[in-house]
């Protein structure tokens, strides 16, 4: 990640935000319109942050996944169904069922990136396909489980949608016993309390796995093995390194990672699966991956934008009105919906410059 | 040197792969402190049986010693373990890392691999890098611990895997096909690294097919033909002819044949060239000369002196900024490449693998590259396989293409049997009144080097015109009737090629001013 493609993102997102202060600033005042903005950016961040940190890890070690958008699709449904099991027929707390939840859902994400490791490194499929294959399984048995389970006559739940145990509860919730009441929690500034205290801890792990994928990646023995792997693999077989054993790892790493991106939509996001809910997050991830050179800050950065672009779409609903007239364009809510996929595309054109994949990414490794 | 003990010992190695005999029952010894060399051609099973020793391969039979102990070797690491090093052929360097990151890969915390490894341990560049310094001190192996791999070039590169195995405590460093890569500059510098290295104890297995330097360095020397050791001597007890023999298993007529030339009328003339390279400098700058039909002009000079761009410009592949190219009087300058090959061009490009062929492409398909559009080959535009079909199979059997069949990838062919498919396409097709060599036997074992000169020299006498562009001086003294040296761009001087020595056309590629006496043609 050089400067250039760090100022580039960093002038689309205050872009984007002045946009909406502009707009919005007569009726509410800036610092609140910012405080929303930053709080919705990285909460729609977080699912692409996840997926863009699973490319990461999967393609620094040479394997292509495409089948993130898949795993994700997976995990929500079943980390969501792990949720409800727990609280309605095993009585668990709701919050407990939660967590089973999550934890669930990044076992799903790991499992489904067992069989793309199985398929394109022990099977050398075609990564492409493989990912194709997750993608496809993933839109079929969640859509014919969600279907089976709580639609129709004789599913298990007697055809009505048991109640979801709630949502993660978000920072501040956490804190508040701690600080004595859930408003002007240690006194912050309410630009702080919003962007970090009302997170909820899937989008507050996400931050953390960037910084931390980032020092495993660069300054680790394990970062150090997994790149020159994604480099090279045969240098890194002789100088005695198992170079399947570490794809394998890498990509089932990258599989829970997606796994907790997915627990983001149906836990922590809203209390409900709806079929194909991920709604094309997964490739978006693997496009900020690669806007951000494959690099956990890189990635992060580039979902940022895409969360920014978002943030955009839902507070300006709120000011429709307010919108002068030569802008009238921004009343359309699609068209500034298309915002996160026609940035995609800008980015992807490469106009800040090339980017370089790792250079035996995609390739099946023969000793 | 019988005194000093032996530290590596293989015996009765046996390996076979699907329908190949790669060695049978090999025996192979090193002592320590000497330079053996393994000689042989390509395919004769040299990497293989190093493989086996480095523990990449294991053997299907026959045992390894290791200062007189047996042991079994099932991967690299237990290789590192009981001390050997391995450069090969292809440098094992990751291009993005650092000269210390590459150094420390796979043996992050201590010198050799460990059996436990803790997975977060934190890396410590500082330190290997001055374990690196100080390698580059004792060694006089000038390495720069933090500049990117792929910066550097090729010898310094081979230096850092030489760093590599030594950092790894390697006492038994095995160098596979160590020159074949280097610039004779850099093959010297290199002679003089083992050198250092062996009186300080370590054994060294030289890998190569070249003759000369086997000579020049070896304390011993083993010879490989098809999978068995043909032959064992020392440098003083044997020479080139005998060496070539061996390891060819017949007679090798090292120095070329031909008569005298006859040349005839101009084919190939260059007026004023200029030309600019990749980063957009000028590599070409001004070059004139003439080629005539029934001779070879020899370009001499160390590579990057602008002749890749010369024959480029020569073959319609890069554009002229000045100048023009005249080919059998027809004016040529900027025209498309097709135009360069319906004139009668035939070119063997520098890069047989990226420029001379497309590997994915089946051996009867890359025998019509120029062609394919053409009678017999198309008709209406559809594409004739009987005719694809007989074309290949008279050309594999003329220029002796050693494939199972025609339909094989090209990909899947030896760098000497590659070369003869190109060479097979571009002599053998009609009415060639020009042919452009660079570098036309690079990296090609002594048999298939003997073949394709016999073929030059061959399309010479048939009156063609031939354009050899070569870094190797003994093959431009030997093929050329004429020899150009180019540097820095220009054409130094021409001369005839009998009436110069190896040490004067050396001082003029190294930029020396002919002097006025030269006999300037």
């Amino acid at each position: 990640m050089d400067w250039r493609r760090f100022s580039f993102i960093g002038f689309i997102i205050v872009f984007l935000f002045t946009v909406v202060v502009l707009i919005g600033g007569s009726r509410v005042s800036p610092t609140i319109i910012i405080s929303s903005m930053l709080t919705t950016t990285i909460a729609v961040a977080t699912p692409l942050t996840l997926g863009a940190l699973s490319g990461v890890f999967c393609e620094r070690a040479g394997v292509v996944n495409i089948g993130i958008e898949g795993m994700m699709l997976a995990a929500a449904f079943f980390g969501w169904l792990t949720a409800i099991y727990m609280n309605t027929v095993f009585k668990f707390d709701p919050n407990l069922s939660l967590w089973t939840g999550v934890l669930a859902a990044i076992l799903t994400g790991g499992l489904f990136a067992l069989l793309h490791a199985w398929l394109s490194i022990t099977f050398k499929v075609d990564q492409i396909i493989g990912g194709t294959v997750i993608n496809i399984l993933a839109v079929g048995i969640t859509g014919f489980l969600n279907r089976q389970m709580f639609f129709g006559e004789g599913s298990i739940f007697g055809g009505n949608v048991p109640h979801a145990p709630g949502l993660l509860p978000s920072l501040s919730k956490w804190l508040a016993p701690l600080c004595g009441g859930p408003e002007g929690c240690l006194g912050l500034p309410g630009l702080i309390q919003g962007t970090f205290l009302d997170q909820k801890p899937v989008a507050l792990a996400a931050i953390a796995l960037v910084l931390v994928s980032h020092y495993v990646l660069f300054n680790t023995r394990w970062g150090l093995r997994t790149r020159a792997v994604g480099e090279h693999p045969k240098a890194a077989d002789t100088v005695g390194i198992n170079v399947y054993r570490i794809r394998y790892v890498n990509v089932i790493i990258g599989g829970m990672l997606a796994g907790l991106g997915g627990a983001y939509f149906t836990i922590e996001s809203v209390p409900s699966f709806e079929p194909l809910m991920t709604n094309g997050r997964g490739f978006i991830s693997l496009a900020a991956m690669i806007f951000g050179n494959w690099t956990p800050f890189g990635a992060w950065a580039a979902a940022l934008v895409f969360g920014a672009s978002q943030a955009l779409q839902i507070n300006l609903q709120f000011f429709r009105d307010a919108i002068p007239p030569q802008w009238a364009f921004l009343q359309h809510a699609y068209i500034v919906g298309l915002a996160p996929y026609v940035l995609t595309m800008l980015i992807l054109t490469g106009i800040i410059g090339k980017t370089i994949p790792p250079a035996a990414d995609g390739q099946p490794y023969e000793k | 040197m019988s005194e000093k003990p032996i530290v590596l010992e293989a015996r009765g190695i046996t390996k076979r792969f699907p329908g190949v005999l790669a060695n049978d029952h090999v025996d192979f010894d090193l002592r320590q402190g000497e330079v053996h060399a393994l000689l042989g051609e390509n395919g004769a099973g040299k990497s293989t049986l190093m493989n086996i020793l480095y523990g990449l391969y294991t053997a299907d039979s026959g045992e390894i010693l290791v200062n007189g102990k047996p042991l079994t070797l099932n991967s690299p690491r237990d290789a590192i373990e009981h001390g050997i090093g391995m450069v090969h052929q292809h440098f094992m360097l990751i291009p993005v890392f650092t000269v210390t990151e590459n150094i420390m890969l796979g043996a992050e915390t201590d010198h050799r691999p460990h059996k436990s490894e803790a997975p977060l341990v934190k890396l410590d560049r500082k330190q290997v890098s001055q374990i690196v310094r100080d390698f580059s001190h004792q060694y006089g192996l000038d390495v720069d611990p933090d500049a990117i791999v792929g910066d550097l070039p090729v010898g310094v590169q081979q230096r850092v895997e030489i760093v590599k195995a030594l950092y790894r405590k390697a006492n038994i460093l095995i160098l596979d096909e160590p020159t074949a890569v280097l610039t004779p500059q850099e093959a010297e510098e290199l002679f003089r690294i083992i050198r250092e290295l062996t009186t300080r104890g370590v054994s060294v297995i030289f890998i190569s097919h070249k003759l000369k330097e086997v000579l020049s360095i070896a304390d011993r020397i083993t010879v490989m033909r098809a999978g068995r050791v043909v032959g064992a001597t020392t440098p003083a007890e044997s020479d080139e002819h005998q060496l070539a023999a061996m390891m060819v298993g017949r007679e090798v007529i090292l120095s070329v044949e031909k008569e005298p030339a006859q040349p005839k009328e101009d084919v190939l003339v260059v007026e004023n060239l200029r030309v600019r390279d990749v980063r957009d400098l000028e590599a070409v700058r001004g070059v004139s000369f003439t080629v005539r039909a029934g001779e070879i002009l020899g370009i001499a000079g160390v590579q990057g002196n602008g002749q890749t761009e010369l024959a480029e410009a020569l073959t319609g592949l890069r554009r002229i900024e000045s100048g023009s190219v005249k080919l059998a009087g027809r004016d040529l300058t900027n025209c498309p490449p097709r135009l360069f090959t319906e004139t009668g061009l035939a070119h063997i490009p520098e890069d047989r693998q990226r420029h001379g062929l497309v590997l994915g492409y089946t051996i009867a398909d890359n025998m019509v590259l120029c062609d394919y559009y053409r009678p017999p080959f198309s008709a209406r535009g559809v594409l004739q396989t009987q005719a694809l079909d007989e074309h290949a199979r008279k050309l594999i059997q003329n220029f002796d293409v050693r494939t199972p069949s025609p339909y094989v990838a090209a990909g899947k062919l030896s760098g000497g049997n590659q070369q003869k498919v190109i060479v097979a396409r571009e002599l053998s097709r009609p009415s060639v009144r020009l042919v452009i060599a660079n570098q036309p036997t690079r990296g090609l074992d002594v048999g298939s080097i003997e073949y394709i000169h016999k073929e030059i020299v061959l399309m010479r006498d048939q009156g063609v015109a031939v354009l050899l562009i070569s870094a190797e001086l003994d093959e431009i003294m030997s093929l050329s009737d004429r020899i150009a040296v180019m540097y820095h761009g220009q054409i130094v001087t021409t001369v005839e090629a009998h009436a110069v020595t190896r040490e004067q056309l050396g001082l003029w590629m190294a930029g020396a001013k002919p002097e006025q006496t030269a006999t300037s043609v």
